[in-house]
């Protein structure tokens, strides 16, 4: 079997219509699905397209900027027999760059060391390692309650107003490589605005983490249809420092909302039967082309761990973006308005929110033996206090049963010390050690998640601590 | 003859010209890759094709070339512990040619041509032999006998028939009319394989989960959909059914679904041994990993495949469970293929077909008697998790699986919420196999057991009611008798229905167990009834000891399980104190 693989640029005359960010050409030879091209218009810059549908008579293509003023009938149309590549390499760390690549930071382009294909292949599942590795956040609500790990794709669920990108920004700060492995943050902005970009930017610029922080930027007044290339560049750049280089890599993407919005409206261009509210059927299998690509390897010591963030339309958890994000992800934080409200930070609900591997990496060989049954206790006399505080507001807090009681006044404290930590980092011994002393100011017998070992084993390493 | 040649490409799906005379459903090559794709409709001499591999880079023009065959699966030894794509092809085999990342274009036999199997055959030359009598054997895995059917639909006289160290290529003999016969053969995977009747369900399909053997039991041939939004445990229940339940043969359908869960999947399937017969998982099980990422249309396949996977080893007499992890992502990819064939969209954009599509594919489950001599039979049944978009259950495919399905597993938020796992809502699910069920368990069980179902069914529903009530006037304002259906019903909540699929011995519950637990609870309740009408206050009673005692015979051991049954009986006789 031959292959004619050599990339052939043609250039076409014209289009023959154009509509939102799609133009359609006629009678293209031998167009290829994912083809990229360039269009020029006279007395206007350069425009980069992909070809999205090809046929022997109309072939439609999709304009990653801005499509006002584009004059399809004159412009020169050049497809470059080529699809869609970034440039992946060491040398990306520390920039910041464009929503498809180019410098931002006044520095000259950088050189990379490979050219690679965009669009990413799906892991062979056989090739996976089970993703078991602890990553410590700093954060008690996660690392204690929602345990993260290495490979694992964990989303943010913020709601409008909710600091969903300062969470993720206090995480790329302070999570940790243990053991001193390399680690890398790459962080694609998709639409977000400018003070939420400066505000995750600002407090990296100066400091030594920037060092190891490749920044992709498509702020919101960028082309929205880039929305749809800057992900994946940031996951191309991505694989290749973790699956090449070894390193350990947390892409942050905020905010998938906006990366949903954008594919909505080149489905709404091409005049899709639309799904739910608008989105198009296949956006579960578009989304999981991006978070598919989190994963640990065999054989190989580097990592792709994603920390997406999503803003709720109208904090509505059921809404498609959420939903699908939260049936490919593994788990999800969900933020919570009350708690903000309230100044709790960071404002994490822990009820709804969910680590899927979490188990995976918890326990004596990652962090503590008995990690599992003590954050099943404060999860299970939250959830009751939760209960119970609803209750209360109907009959009073005399109608309720004593351990109800004594549940609706832990709620407070273990939202107060437990959650609320501020912007300072909190390591793994402090979080399990402010949750005992939680759990230890209520009755032995209340406490049926923990085991009369681990009860055992924490009386006598408290006295032991005292005694000494 | 002209050479057909791609018009169109627009996602997974491509357009050839001309292929008038192609069939539908017929396997194509597509593009200079030799992409596989399958014709899904003809209109003039232009082919529909829909391609179960990535087509980016797929160019107008280049050439497809037929097949003359709709999509095939080989069946034969070996297929058990392995692990397929969602066309069949075989994972590890695809990474020793394209290493960590999937590559599209790639050809690779389901079955190990060069494995050899050692084949004692039964028939004997001279018999006249038709479709499914049984030729001879093959160990596949120590204890489980692969028995070599004659494939459907062939007849004749056995002029000769051999024995030995055989690959599944190799002939084993031929029947007078020149018939060759090997160990595998192969089947389009959208027909159901024939069988000679179809049997009603009576035994149990014993999942080692109580909320399910007890309330909701399904019967080997069974269907049953688990619908529930994201994080309600679909997967860990599907998982767990996978590792402890009782069948011959399983084979796990990972559809659309996530990639880290197949490699927790392989993981914890390499290490763990069947509970009942000390072998490991992967020598019963068969799974089918087509992830959210892979191609949309080998989502389609990918059910197909396994269903017919299993009808294969129905045929030889065993008890298969399809487990099918997620049902909607196999749905979606229908409606993803129809939208871009700009078919006329039904409910949320599904095609109109969707519930058709389900219902054939339900239907294919069940238990049967088998064709052929000697007579077997064998029994599909089939586990679906389904995943309605928000948690809404008045969604087209939950309620397409509802009008097939024999039981409903619904799983609910709020009791995901709770930490109440498996996070099975008691008052919306259901079982139409609970009648059926009911004299195999009344004699494996316990003979009370129809009366313990009820009971507990009962007092989880007292349960509710009087937390409607608490929740105005206050737990404190109840009355004794029903501050003990609350406690009764928690303990149930917590240590009968509530069961934890990562401890070791909790993870499955033998029949046995989940009688016991059952016992234990309707003996708390009447004695707690007897105690408080002879005056005891509720608050007297010692509610925390028994607590404990549940505990400890939930989480007992095989060995200690006696033990701690009795230990729980003697604290509910004291718990009235002195």
């Amino acid at each position: 079997m031959t292959r004619i693989d050599v990339p052939i640029a043609r250039t076409y005359a014209g289009a023959a219509s154009a509509a939102g960010p799609l133009i359609f050409v006629h009678s293209t030879k031998r167009a290829k699905l994912g083809e990229w091209v360039y269009i020029e218009t006279e007395g206007q810059e350069d425009r980069r397209g992909q070809v999205i549908d090809v046929g022997t008579e109309v072939t439609v293509i999709q304009i990653f900027e801005d499509t006002l003023g584009l004059k399809p009938a004159t412009s020169k149309i050049t497809l470059t027999g080529e699809t869609a590549t970034t440039i992946a390499g060491r040398d990306l760390l520390g920039r910041a760059l464009s929503g498809t690549g180019a410098p931002l930071d006044g520095l000259p382009p950088p050189i990379g060391e490979a050219r690679l294909p965009i669009w990413g292949a799906p892991i062979n599942p056989v090739r996976r390692h089970h993703p078991s590795d602890f990553i410590e956040t700093g954060v008690s609500a996660i690392d204690g309650m929602n345990t993260v790990v290495r490979g694992q794709k964990l989303p943010v669920f913020s709601g409008p107003g909710l600091p969903g990108v300062e969470l993720a920004a206090d995480i790329v700060e302070n999570a940790r490589p243990t053991r001193g492995e390399p680690f890398a943050v790459v962080f694609a902005a998709i639409g977000i605005t400018e003070r939420e970009t400066q505000s995750f930017v600002s407090r990296f610029r100066e400091s030594e983490v920037m060092e190891r922080t490749v920044l992709f930027l498509n702020q919101a007044a960028d082309p929205t249809i880039e929305r749809l290339l800057t992900p994946r560049v940031a996951l191309t750049t991505a694989e290749h420092l973790a699956f090449t280089h070894g390193v350990h890599v947390l892409v942050v993407m905020a905010d998938i909302t906006h990366y949903a919005e954008a594919l909505r409206e080149v489905a709404a261009a091409r005049e899709e039967i639309p799904g739910r509210r608008g989105y198009p059927g296949y956006m579960y299998t578009d989304l999981a082309g991006l978070f598919e690509r989190a994963g640990v390897l065999k054989d190989s010591p580097g990592s792709v761990t994603q920390l997406p963030v999503v803003t709720l339309p109208d904090d509505d958890i059921t809404h498609p973006i959420p939903d699908l994000t939260g049936y490919i992800t593994e788990g999800q934080i969900v933020l919570s308005r009350e708690l903000h409200q309230r100044a709790i930070y960071p404002p994490v609900d822990v009820l709804p929110s969910l680590s899927r591997l979490m188990n995976a990496g918890i326990g004596e060989d990652h962090t503590v033996g008995e990690h599992r049954e003590w954050a099943d206790q404060l999860y299970a006399i939250y959830a009751r206090g939760r209960e119970a505080k609803l209750m209360a507001a109907i009959v009073g807090r005399e109608g309720l049963t004593p351990g109800d009681r004594r549940a609706l006044d832990f709620i407070d404290e273990f939202e107060k010390s437990f959650i609320h930590q501020g912007r300072s980092r909190r390591g793994l011994e402090d979080t399990i050690r402010i949750g005992w002393s939680l759990l230890e100011t209520l009755p032995r017998d209340e406490l049926t998640r923990i085991s009369d070992e681990s009860w055992e084993a924490r009386r006598r390493s408290a006295s032991g601590k005292e005694g000494s | 003859m002209t050479k057909a040649r791609i018009t169109r490409i627009a996602g997974a799906i491509a357009e050839a010209q001309p292929l008038g005379d192609a069939a539908l459903y017929e396997l194509v090559e597509v593009g200079e890759r030799g992409l596989l794709g399958e014709v899904i409709r003809l209109r003039g001499d232009v082919a529909t094709i829909q391609v179960f591999e990535e087509t980016s880079g797929l160019a107008l023009e280049e050439p497809v070339r037929r097949t003359g065959s709709s999509l095939m699966t080989q069946l034969g030894p070996g297929l058990l512990g392995s692990i397929l794509d969602g066309v069949g092809r075989p994972l590890q085999g695809l990474a020793g040619q394209s290493g960590n990342f999937l590559a599209a274009g790639m050809t690779m036999p389901t079955l190990d041509p060069k494995a050899r199997w050692s084949f004692s055959p039964t028939a004997k030359p001279g018999m006249v032999v038709r479709g499914g009598d049984v030729l001879g054997v093959i160990e596949e895995r120590p204890d489980m006998m692969h028995r070599i059917l004659v494939p459907p639909g062939i007849e004749g006289r056995l002029e000769d028939i051999r024995g030995g160290e055989l690959t599944i290529s190799d002939s084993i003999g031929a029947l007078e009319d020149g018939t060759a016969l090997s160990l595998s053969h192969t089947w389009p995977i959208r027909e159901r394989r024939p069988m000679a009747r179809r049997l009603p369900g009576d035994r149990p399909f014993i999942t080692g989960q109580r909320v399910f053997d007890l309330l909701f039991p399904v019967v080997e041939g069974g269907s049953v959909a688990v619908p529930g939004g994201f994080g309600t445990g679909k997967t860990v229940i599907e998982q767990s059914l996978a590792k402890y339940a009782k069948a011959d043969v399983m084979v796990y359908i990972g559809c659309g679904e996530r990639g880290n869960e197949m490699a927790e999947v392989l993981h914890d399937f390499s290490r763990l041994t069947d509970p009942l017969t000390g072998r490991p998982i992967m020598d019963r099980t068969i799974l089918i990993v087509n992830t959210s990422n892979m191609p949309v249309a080998a989502r389609d396949a990918s059910v197909y495949l396994g269903m017919t996977i299993a009808e294969y080893y129905r045929d030889m007499g065993y008890h298969v469970a399809i487990l099918a992890d997620s049902l909607s992502r196999w749905a979606e990819a229908l409606r993803e293929i129809a939208a871009r064939l700009q078919e006329m969209p039904g409910e949320e954009g599904y095609p109109t077909y969707l519930a058709n599509r389900m219902s054939r594919l339900y239907e294919r489950a069940g238990r049967v008697e088998s064709e052929g001599e000697p007579s077997r039979t064998g029994a599909v049944t089939f586990i679906t998790a389904i995943s309605p978009p928000g948690g809404d259950f008045a969604e087209p495919v939950t309620q397409a699986a509802l009008r097939v399905v024999g039981a409903l597993w619904a799983l609910d938020p709020r009791l995901a919420h709770q930490r109440q796992f498996p996070a099975v809502d008691w008052d919306t699910s259901y079982s139409l196999y609970a009648e059926t069920t009911t004299e195999w368990f009344g004699k494996e069980g316990g003979e009370d057991w129809p009366k313990l179902r009820t009971e507990t069914i009962r007092l989880l529903q007292r349960d509710r009611e009087l937390r409607e009530i608490a929740g105005l006037v206050g737990v404190e304002a109840l009355e004794d008798s029903d501050r003990l259906v609350l406690e009764g019903a928690r303990i149930a909540r917590e240590f009968l229905i509530g069961q934890n699929a990562f401890h070791p011995h909790d993870a499955f519950s033998s029949v046995f167990k989940t009688y016991h637990l059952a016992r234990l609870l309707w003996a708390l309740m009447s004695t707690g009834t007897a105690a408080l009408g002879e005056g005891v206050a509720f608050d007297k009673l010692d509610l925390a000891a028994v607590r404990v005692a549940f505990g400890a015979v939930k989480t007992a051991s095989p060995e200690t399980l006696e033990q701690r049954i009795a230990d729980a009986g003697q604290r509910i006789s004291e718990m009235r104190g002195e």
